[in-house]
């Protein structure tokens, strides 16, 4: 056995010593394509170091000296922390709010054989497909209603109905959680949402962590949500303040470029970090959509 | 015994409960009001007032909605086929034994999906600006053009440029959803129709690709409704103007225009049933071809 394994590698070996030069170009192709997707990220950090000046004169490929001078000009009318602050906020609160809610439905559709079972659950996956512009001038509307215009609540709220969370989760419930494991709780005197809540939502955390990436990075980059509910600059999150970079300092490009690349660096750390889990999820989400 | 599990299954309905409230309020209440607003005049503060079908009439003879509806289209089928088509070569490269660094291109690929499209839109602005744009630099500095051009002044380029970001941004979110697809086709499968002495492509074609279908289809209709509803990278890159001669100016910035910064609700509504009727028929028309070809196939 031992013997066919190292033949097998010995081969393989030979089969990697005889470079194809079709496979130099792929790997050239492939690395000028990484260079396409990195090199505009690379300009806006090193753009945002340098003066007016200096990004007007030339093509410029190292760091410069006015990151400072940039950052103190940008603070003077755009708070990007609070931006930052805000986005935590709408994002983290969005995220719990879509992880519990849609854990709870899914653990409801799944486990639970009440009438109209099926059909609610069809419904429910049929809202995936609605555009969400159509409901655009609609949800103005019931803001106004509601007096959340210019809250955060307004963007928070609508996150408890996430019908792909519901759809995600159930389909990790049926694969996983056996009816026993409710049954035994039950026998052992828990009520059902203690059951859910105690029992059921742990069992439930690698569903809920990949899920739980999408609906945050789905709600930090949200743009049209809150360029039309929300009106004052202090609740803005990042992606206005961006927006307003353009407004302020139309053509002053060192600051711009310095607001974006503050907006962008805290997603390439992250990123850097967890890149693997991220595109897991993704992959996970896709399969199972 | 019986009685008592059908009261459990009954808790079913309050664990769905909450999810359906929300819905009700911020997802279906919205839809039905813009829909029956589609129908009335209304300004955002006197009650709207019923104006029949002249709403969706006005729509039907609105040129600018029309080009709106062609700049999105042209925008995203530039955008859609590089996609749907580089992003699938990658995949079936990157899934290859004897390609090194599989998890770093994959990462860099991926990574301009999840960065802001609002940044990404003012970051491709600022590169193509006219005077300090660095892309002007870069051509100047070695020797392809003397003046700085004017990129912002031409139509067809800026919407290029609008697909080309959301090209950037979505190849590598696809190319992902396609490898996810590809390792669910066995490996023994591919490796057998080698041995008996089928080509690379000809496995690509033959077996590959007929066995990621229901992968494409899914990315088809996505895009559908994603891109007809392209609104972040086209609004931050032109400063929300669409310009220049509206060529960049989407259905759901016209749609946005109407209703929250010329205050006609009512028409605005329309304009989202419209476009929403669009994105209907494509994803219809996409389904239909993808299931004739099949059907051909067998025949």
């Amino acid at each position: 056995m031992s013997q066919v394994k190292t033949e097998t590698i010995q081969q393989e070996k030979k089969i990697a010593k005889k470079v194809k030069p079709s496979h130099i170009i792929i790997h050239i192709l492939l690395i000028l394509l990484a260079l396409i997707c990195i090199v505009p990220f690379y300009i806006m950090i090193v753009y945002g170091t340098h003066t007016n000046a200096d990004i007007a004169s030339k093509f410029i490929i190292l760091p410069g000296q006015a990151l400072a001078d940039n950052y103190q000009y940008m603070t003077e009318n755009i708070n990007i922390w609070r931006g930052f602050l805000n986005s935590f906020i709408i994002a983290g609160c969005s995220t719990a709010l879509t992880l519990y809610f849609g854990a709870l439905n899914a653990y409801g559709f799944a486990k639970y054989k009440f009438r109209g079972n099926k059909v609610l659950f069809w419904f429910v996956l049929a809202t995936m497909m609605v555009p969400q512009q159509l409901g655009l001038v609609g949800t103005f509307r019931i803001m106004y209603m509601l007096n959340l215009l210019d809250t955060h609540l307004a963007l928070i709220l609508p996150a408890a109905a996430n019908a792909f969370a519901v759809f995600f989760v159930k389909q990790f419930i049926d694969g996983t959680i056996p009816n026993e494991v409710i049954e035994s709780a039950r026998v052992d005197g828990a009520g059902e949402f203690k059951t859910f809540n105690r029992i059921i939502l742990p069992m439930l955390a690698p569903a809920l962590a990949a899920l739980g990436i999408f609906a945050f990075i789905g709600s930090w980059n949200n743009f049209i949500g809150p360029l039309v509910l929300l009106f004052s600059n202090e609740k803005y999150p990042l992606p206005l303040l961006v927006q307003l970079l353009q407004g302020y300092y139309g053509t002053n490009y060192g600051v711009q470029y310095l607001g974006v690349a503050l907006s962008v660096l805290p997603i390439i750390i992250v990123f850097a970090i967890f890149s693997k889990r991220i595109i897991g999820s993704v992959a996970i989400g896709a399969v199972k959509g | 015994m019986f009685s008592k599990t059908l009261q459990k299954d009954n808790y079913g309905y309050l664990f769905i409960a909450p999810f359906f409230i929300i819905f009700l309020v911020f997802g279906l209440y919205p839809i039905l009001y813009s829909f029956y607003l589609s129908f009335t005049d209304w300004d955002g503060f006197t009650t709207p007032a019923s104006v029949g079908l002249e709403n969706y009439l006005r729509l039907f003879g609105d040129f600018f909605f029309w080009k709106t509806l062609f700049n999105t289209l042209a925008i995203w089928i530039v955008s859609v086929i590089p996609q749907l088509t580089v992003s699938l070569v990658l995949a079936v490269v990157l899934h290859e034994k004897f390609v090194k660094g599989k998890s770093i291109f994959r990462a860099v690929f991926f990574f301009p999906n999840i960065v802001t499209a609002a940044s990404l839109g003012l970051l491709v602005a600022l590169i193509f600006s006219w005077q300090a744009g660095s892309f002007n630099q870069f051509l100047m500095g070695l020797g392809i053009i003397n003046d700085p051009v004017h990129w912002t002044d031409k139509p067809y380029f800026m919407r290029g440029l609008v697909s080309s970001i959301l090209f950037w941004q979505y190849f590598g979110y696809s190319m992902i959803i396609y490898i996810a697809g590809l390792q669910g086709i066995s490996r023994d499968l591919l490796e057998a129709a080698e041995i008996d002495g089928a080509s690379k492509v000809r496995v690509f074609f033959s077996i590959t690709l007929p066995l990621l279908k229901p992968i494409i289809l899914f990315q088809v209709v996505t895009s559908i409704i994603g891109g007809m509803q392209i609104f972040d990278q086209p609004y931050t890159l032109t400063n929300g103007s669409g310009q220049p001669d509206n060529a960049t100016l989407t259905s759901v910035m016209y749609l946005y225009d109407t209703a929250f910064t010329r205050y006609q609700y009512g028409y605005g509504s329309a304009i989202a049933f419209g476009l929403f009727i669009v994105i209907v028929i494509f994803s219809i028309l996409s389904f239909t071809m993808m299931n004739m070809r099949t059907k051909n196939e067998q025949n």
